[in-house]
């Protein structure tokens, strides 16, 4: 393995239950975590997600596999013998102690000097910006200020590598935000692995430095936010992950044509045969009529989203297609539901998807 | 299941048996275990004085129904026992209608008060339930005895011209089980309303129900698993009552439960008194099992 | 006249129904204590206000001795029917699937559901051998047949804590590096005091509380308070009974208050 790999999961699997009614929560997943990395696991509900998160944290027993920490087989150590530490989606804050108490928790329990806790906690609480909060029960807190104490608490033992399971998904929308970049700035300050387990797709493009992308139980794909957006490998991952148009298409030689006979330009290296094609919305342009585009349609509805306009139109081969209608650079509103347009791709933005 | 997985599993039920077995021991010593020593005792032979010779005999069994003539050795009904039992059956049942009669509207004010006015109204209905059963009963006797409250205050205002004797009757018996046990049913149907969801009497009338028919076809056989619960909780214990019956019922209006105690006493007969408790025990669990098997039929229903 | 709302929840003649049955359930309870302050031996004609049953029956040698029976009883039943309860809460509660459960829970609720009447009849039977057999008569049967019957009161709400409590606390304080024995020592069990002392007073008052198992498995001599104000009210009453009657509910609603407290779900 390389030496820089902070969290290495071999093939790790886990099923829960027995005979018929037994279920994979966890498909023999194989994955390589960097030191210092901002790596996300994305994917819907009921994934897998957090069993892999639980797994590394050593809430979970894998079924088989194993976990190694710094090249470190830990696969069977309990919880409170691994230098890691979770943000819990609860937050999981104790009640009955103090914030100071929440947060000196890791370090009273290795029992590190008074001294050392004290100094450690009030760093960590600088940190999140809580100083004045100390003395406070994490009942008189708001949720955002709950969140930071608790991520505090995860951080004042410095752990090597941090996880975070959906630590913001209780947050408001504006107070999410705050905490995305904080939660960055964090990162890139103290130079700790973060595992961050997420739903929210957009969460993952605009934090991670990598991101694997999880299905029923399986990992898809691994990669930057910019090569899962633009690459997918499936149909699953470009659903998943912002908005796709998906069209048959029948591939032949870096020319991929779909309906009413309409080629398209592929990259030459892609798959031969029956495929479905994926473009975004945004690569989909609409231009007047009579601009000689390769493709005609028609608007079938126009819905108006403020920055911009999504619009669902028919090619004339018979094919559906949204695209998105940028509001001010596009000059004026996006064409009426009847009207006929020209329709052109971004060069390269096609991809053809392997299943 | 892996051999990791494997071992936690059996770490957790040792933990289980382990954590559980002072409990299990002193329950099983002082609950459970003399159960079944009672139960041997109901075949043994009756001692001169008390407790009982190591000899094997069905008369305590055939004891709790027939009566055996001393002359002639034939065998007739028990009309005693049997009419302390049917004493028993009907005070109790007549309890339990009656305190749903009264506890039904209770804990349905209760139920649909304000949050504070519930939680005090809740409070008050929790003090007398915890209040000693020996306090609240000798209360009632107070207030209905020959020379109590109610003749005195009845004789100063002239109503009547002597006491009435409504204490050791089986109507002060039921008055005082009424009084006693309320709480136990007005606390499982207080549970079961407040689950309740008033939009559905709304749904209801919106859907032309008079009063009578909501009560009837919507929230009575939606809170019907409280009815059960309250109906069991206060049918055990006043089937199995002493103490009530003793204080307001007095020597000749006997229940099951001081008949029992007579057979430990001047009735010096042991294996008809662990018969008679077998007997009660039976009553009791058969009037669980269906109480079981309502409630699970619901819950599978919902 | 302002119009009432329409209620859905309002059915006519149940207000009623609920202020009778409270003025039923407090009035007996009420006189009790008033009559416990008459001057007069009556528990019927009141001849003025008086302290004097009080005294009365704390001069009362026997009153004494039995009171103090009573709370020694109680004391230790409810302190060992509390201690192995929360052990077996802790067993039980949270691990699926772990054969036996439902054998433990029953065990543990079972004194709920067999008469007192049939418990006490065994344990005369049981504890008579075992007195004929070791010769012992002291105080031990009581306590132990008061902490198995005090089990399932101070199981209840110790087992309701500890299901409401959040289980990823301890998961939290393990991924802090807190041992097993920490996790308990410093999450659980700080957590779990209210429970704790809520079961140890529900299992106090009905250790105090009891008559039936009380009247069967006692020795000669052994009455506790209960027992004794039976046997008293029997006999002709005078309202020194009422002056103890009103202690004991005294005492009964200052600890039911403290478990309300305590109980209580704060937001």
């Amino acid at each position: 393995m390389a030496q820089d790999d902070a969290i290495e999961a071999r093939s790790s699997r886990k099923v829960y239950g027995t005979g018929p009614e037994a279920v994979v929560a966890l498909d023999d997943v194989s994955i390589a975590i960097r030191k210092g990395e901002f790596f996300t696991l994305l994917g819907p509900s009921g994934c897998g997600k957090t069993t892999l998160l639980r797994m590394i944290a050593g809430f979970e027993t894998p079924t088989a596999g194993q976990i190694l920490l710094n090249g470190r087989d830990i696969t069977d150590a309990p919880p409170n013998l691994r230098p890691v530490n979770t943000v819990f989606q609860s937050y999981a804050l104790f009640p009955h102690l103090s914030v100071r108490r929440n947060v000196g928790f890791g370090l009273q329990m290795l029992g590190r000097p008074a001294s050392e806790i004290d100094q450690k906690v009030e760093r960590a609480l600088a940190m999140v910006r809580l100083g004045e909060m100390a003395d406070r029960k994490p009942t008189q807190l708001s949720g955002g200020q709950q969140q930071r104490v608790a991520l505090a608490r995860a951080l004042a033992p410095s752990p090597e590598v941090l996880l975070l399971d959906e630590p913001l998904s209780a947050l408001d929308l504006k107070l999410r935000k705050e905490m995305q970049s904080e939660l960055k700035r964090l990162q890139h300050e103290l130079g700790i692995t973060f595992i961050f387990v997420t739903h929210d797709q957009e969460e993952a493009l605009t934090m991670s430095d990598r991101i694997g992308v999880m299905s029923a139980g399986r990992l898809l794909q691994v990669g930057s936010p910019r090569e899962i957006y633009n690459h997918p490998v499936n149909r699953f991952v470009a659903d998943f992950i912002g908005e796709t148009n998906f069209l048959p298409a029948e591939v032949s030689g870096g020319v991929a044509t779909i309906a009413g006979g309409i080629a398209i330009p592929v990259d030459a290296g892609s798959p031969e045969g029956a495929h479905t094609i994926a473009i975004r919305p945004e690569h989909v342009r609409i231009l007047p009529q009579d601009a000689g585009a390769a493709m005609r349609g028609t608007i079938a509805e126009t819905t108006y989203f403020g920055t911009d306009s999504h619009v669902r139109l028919r090619l004339d081969g018979g094919a559906d297609l949204v695209a998105r209608y940028q509001s001010d650079t596009a000059g004026g509103e996006a064409p009426p539901t009847g009207a006929e347009v020209g329709v052109s791709f971004t060069p390269g933005a096609v991809q053809v998807l392997e299943d | 299941m892996s051999a990791r997985e494997d071992g936690q599993a059996r770490r957790d039920a040792r933990n289980t048996w382990l954590l559980s077995a002072p409990a299990l021991f002193i329950l099983t010593f002082a609950a459970a275990g003399p159960l079944l020593i009672m139960l041997v005792y109901s075949f043994l032979t009756p001692g001169d004085y008390g407790n009982v010779v190591w000899k094997f005999s069905t008369d305590a069994w055939v004891g709790t129904v027939l009566s055996k003539d001393i002359f002639d050795g034939t065998y007739s009904l028990a009309d005693a026992h049997l009419t302390i039992f049917w004493r028993s059956v009907k005070l109790s049942l007549i309890t339990t209608f009656f305190t749903f009669i009264v506890g039904f509207p209770t804990a349905w004010i209760i139920a649909t008060r304000s949050p504070r006015m519930r939680t005090a109204l809740l409070f008050l209905i929790t003090i007398p339930f915890w209040t000693n059963l020996l306090i609240r009963t000798f209360a009632i006797n107070q207030i209905i005895r020959n020379e109590g409250l109610l003749n005195t205050f009845l004789l100063y205002l002239g109503v009547i011209d002597e006491p009435l004797l409504i204490i050791y009757s089986d109507f002060a018996v039921f008055l005082g089980m009424t009084y006693v046990y309320l709480p136990l049913m007005v606390l499982p149907l207080f549970a079961a309303i407040d689950r309740f969801d008033m939009r559905l009497i709304e749904a209801a009338y919106d859907l032309y129900a008079s009063r009578w028919q909501v009560l009837r076809r919507v929230i009575l056989p939606i809170v019907r698993p409280g009815i059960v619960a309250g109906s069991i909780l206060v049918f055990i214990p006043a089937l199995g009552a002493y103490v009530t019956p003793r204080i307001l019922g007095g020597g000749r209006n006997m229940m099951i439960g001081n008949f029992i105690e007579l057979q430990f006493g001047q009735g010096r007969n042991w294996p008809l008194g662990a018969a008679l408790s077998v007997l009660l025990l039976v009553i009791v669990a058969v009037a669980l099992v269906f109480y079981v098997r309502i409630t699970s039929r619901e819950s599978s229903n919902g | 006249m302002a119009r009432r709302d329409f209620s859905a929840s309002r059915i006519p003649g149940f207000a009623t129904v609920a202020v009778l049955v409270f003025a039923a359930l407090y009035l007996p309870i009420m006189m009790l204590v008033i009559y416990s302050f008459n001057s007069g031996d009556s528990i019927a004609i009141w001849e003025g206000f008086s302290f004097k049953w009080y005294p009365v029956a704390w001069n009362n040698e026997q009153v004494r001795e039995v009171t103090f029976r009573s709370l020694t009883i109680a004391t230790v039943a409810s302190v060992i029917a509390t201690t192995v309860a929360t052990m077996a809460a802790l067993g039980t509660t949270r691990r699926r699937g772990t054969k036996g459960q439902t054998f433990i829970y029953v065990m543990i609720n079972q004194p709920l559901m067999v008469p007192e009447i049939v418990t006490a009849v065994a344990l005369l039977i049981f504890f008579a051998s075992i007195k004929v057999a070791t010769g012992y008569q002291g105080l031990g049967y009581l306590i132990t047949a008061h902490a198995a019957f005090c089990i399932p009161f101070a199981y209840l709400p110790i087992r309701a804590r500890l299901e409401g409590m959040d289980r990823t606390l301890e998961i939290a304080a393990a991924d802090l590096y807190a041992t097993p024995w920490q996790a308990f020592r410093h999450v659980t069990l700080p957590l779990l005091m209210p429970g704790i002392a809520a079961g140890l007073m529900l299992a106090f008052v009905t250790s105090l509380d009891d008559v039936v198992i009380t009247l069967f498995v006692k020795s000669a001599g052994q009455d506790t308070l209960p027992t004794y104000m039976l046997a008293q009210i029997r006999r002709s009453v005078s309202a020194e009974v009422n002056a103890i009657s009103t202690l004991l509910l005294l005492l009964t609603v200052i600890l039911l208050t403290a478990f309300f407290l305590l109980t209580r779900k704060r937001d």
